[in-house]
């Protein structure tokens, strides 16, 4: 598998450390009552068959965490962006 | 017909033609009592249970490919029950004991090997793991032994013992555990299930589940509908897909492991070792190749088939510890989807839906567990509660914090 790493180009995948979904939300609030959430966070995953977003780390590169967009079912990578970048997008998706 | 010495005398004389098919091939009914959906270790065994032990004979395993196209034919075949944590050792000891009468049982040869499992250590600190690990076993009444360098070497001088970084000081020896031929295992289950009239169709896939007033009635098939009073899941790596037809979202994440098989050599390696540096673990099939395997290849995958990196990592492990295989071609490498947890131990357990009951979470260690899942499966199907043996691995111990996390790595399904 190749990476393409928006600093650093094509890369092989050794290169990289997967953390995993890049879709689950942190939950916001310390409040027991919002354990459900939590729950859901920490333990719990779509793990779909097909187009999946995760997240992986160029550790062996420019250390910038990224988003990448593949198939879980062909290993096929469509596009990589980086974390931060993802998120910037996601949030103004969501304030729009 | 039973299997035995004078079967095949009488076979022999007709030139082996005239065998009867180990299993029919039946049209699904209208409805069963249960259906099972997986046809692979887990599924056949539960199936065989429900009709052996508690007389339950109108069940279907439902197949989407052919026996044994999952995990069950594509692992590489150690059964153990070398375990640390509270819950794990009576579960895989009833998992061996079965194993050790399980071909008298279903009446096919199943290859059950006891030829030992060793655990190799590298380091003071390892072995005092290692130490505290066969005592739990041993309170746990399973078999283990801790041996010392010289021990380990008259097992296998081969072994790269002054390896100058990670020196083999010793390791942890269960003479009890081995191997067993994977298929041999599908076919005697599908065989013993067979017989006492269990329906086991292939190439029918479960595209739904069907749920009123919070009851199972049944599955939508490429077959058609199939009703049943209690539906099984064992469907293993593509358990998030069958669950979400239940509206389920589970504690789970599918990847893939790979494994290998060399060329064949003569008698060579008569035990099971495993590497205690790198994930490595190797046995040798009675046809002389050398099975091996390692780590996941870390990121989620239905594909069965893995990448280099992960080839080239386990082979660099495999070389480390026995540097004399360098040499050896291998002539075979495959994939197969784990059904990885959150806390590397399974889950065996009903549902929030009435007759509705899941089994999954095998990570990749659910081969040795196949006969006493399908027995603890069956026992919670047909009872409608868990057996005692399989209570520790309910599926809301992750909301109650029950874990039971043998590597201690946490909510990483890709690390355990
Ligand atoms: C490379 C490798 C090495 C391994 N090594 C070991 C080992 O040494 N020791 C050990 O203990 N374990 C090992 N394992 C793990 C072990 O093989 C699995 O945990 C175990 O086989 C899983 O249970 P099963 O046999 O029921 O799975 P499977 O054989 O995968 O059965 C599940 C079945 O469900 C079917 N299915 C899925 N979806 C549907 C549907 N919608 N409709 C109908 N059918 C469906 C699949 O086709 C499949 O046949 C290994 C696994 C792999 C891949
Ligand atoms: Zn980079």
């Amino acid at each position: 598998m190749l990476i393409k790493c928006p600093y650093c180009g094509p890369r092989p995948s050794e290169e990289f450390t997967i953390l995993g979904d890049a879709s689950v939300r942190r939950p916001t609030s310390n409040d027991p009552a919002t354990m459900d959430q939590w729950f859901d966070y920490v333990y719990l995953r779509d793990n779909p068959k097909g187009r999946y977003k995760e997240y992986w780390h160029h550790g062996g590169g420019c250390r910038s965490w990224l988003v990448v967009d593949r198939d879980t079912q062909t290993h096929e990578i469509f596009g990589t962006q980086a974390a931060r970048d993802a998120t910037l997008a996601e949030n103004k998706k969501g304030n729009s | 017909m039973r299997y035995s010495v004078f079967s095949l005398l009488k076979n022999s004389f007709s030139g082996h033609k005239n065998w009867a098919p180990a299993w029919r091939e039946p049209q699904p009914k209208k409805e069963y009592d249960v259906i099972i959906v997986g046809g692979g270790g887990h599924g056949l065994a539960t199936a065989y249970y429900l009709a052996k032990e508690h007389g339950i004979t109108n069940v279907a395993v439902l197949e989407k490919g052919w026996l044994g196209s999952g995990n069950i034919g594509r692992n590489t075949t150690i059964i153990r029950s070398n375990y640390l944590l509270v819950g794990n050792n009576p579960f895989y000891e009833w998992s061996l004991k079965l194993w050790e009468g399980l071909e008298q049982d279903f009446n096919f040869n199943a290859m059950v090997s006891q030829r030992g499992v060793l655990n190799l250590y590298h380091s003071d600190p390892q072995r005092d793991a290692y130490a505290r690990r066969g005592n739990a076993m041993r309170l746990d009444g399973v078999d283990s032994e801790l041996l010392d360098r010289e021990a380990v070497r008259e097992m296998a001088p081969f072994l790269s013992f002054d390896n100058a970084r990670f020196p083999i000081m010793g390791g942890l020896l269960q003479r009890r555990g081995g191997t067993v031929r994977h298929d041999g295992v599908a076919w005697g289950y599908a065989r013993g299930a067979d017989l006492r009239g269990v329906d086991i169709i292939q190439n029918c896939e479960v595209t739904g589940i069907r749920i009123e007033n919070g009851k199972v009635q049944g599955v939508e098939t490429n077959k058609g509908y199939i009703g049943c009073k209690k539906l099984g899941l064992a469907a293993a790596g593509n358990t998030g897909e069958v669950a979400a037809m239940a509206g389920m979202k589970l504690p789970i994440e599918s990847h893939v492991l790979q494994a290998f098989v060399s060329e064949g050599i003569k008698p060579y390696l008569d035990t099971v070792i495993t590497y205690g540096v790198g994930h490595f673990y190797v046995s040798q099939s009675d046809k002389g190749g050398l099975v091996f395997g390692g780590d996941l290849d870390g990121y989620n995958s239905y594909a069965r088939r893995g990448n280099m990196p992960t080839v080239e990592h386990v082979i660099e492990a495999g070389v480390a510890m026995i540097p004399g295989i360098a040499r050896i071609r291998v002539l075979r490498s495959w994939g197969g989807i784990m059904d990885m947890s959150m806390d590397g131990s399974p889950i065996i357990d009903k549902t929030h839906v009435d007759g509705l009951y899941l089994n999954c979470g095998w990570c990749y260690g659910g081969f040795k567990a196949t006969p006493a899942s399908g027995w603890c499966f069956a026992h919670t199907i047909a009872k409608n509660e868990a057996h005692a043996l399989n209570a520790p691995y309910r599926l809301d111990r992750f909301r109650r914090g029950y874990m039971i996390d043998e590597k201690g790595v946490g909510a990483t399904p890709n690390l355990h």
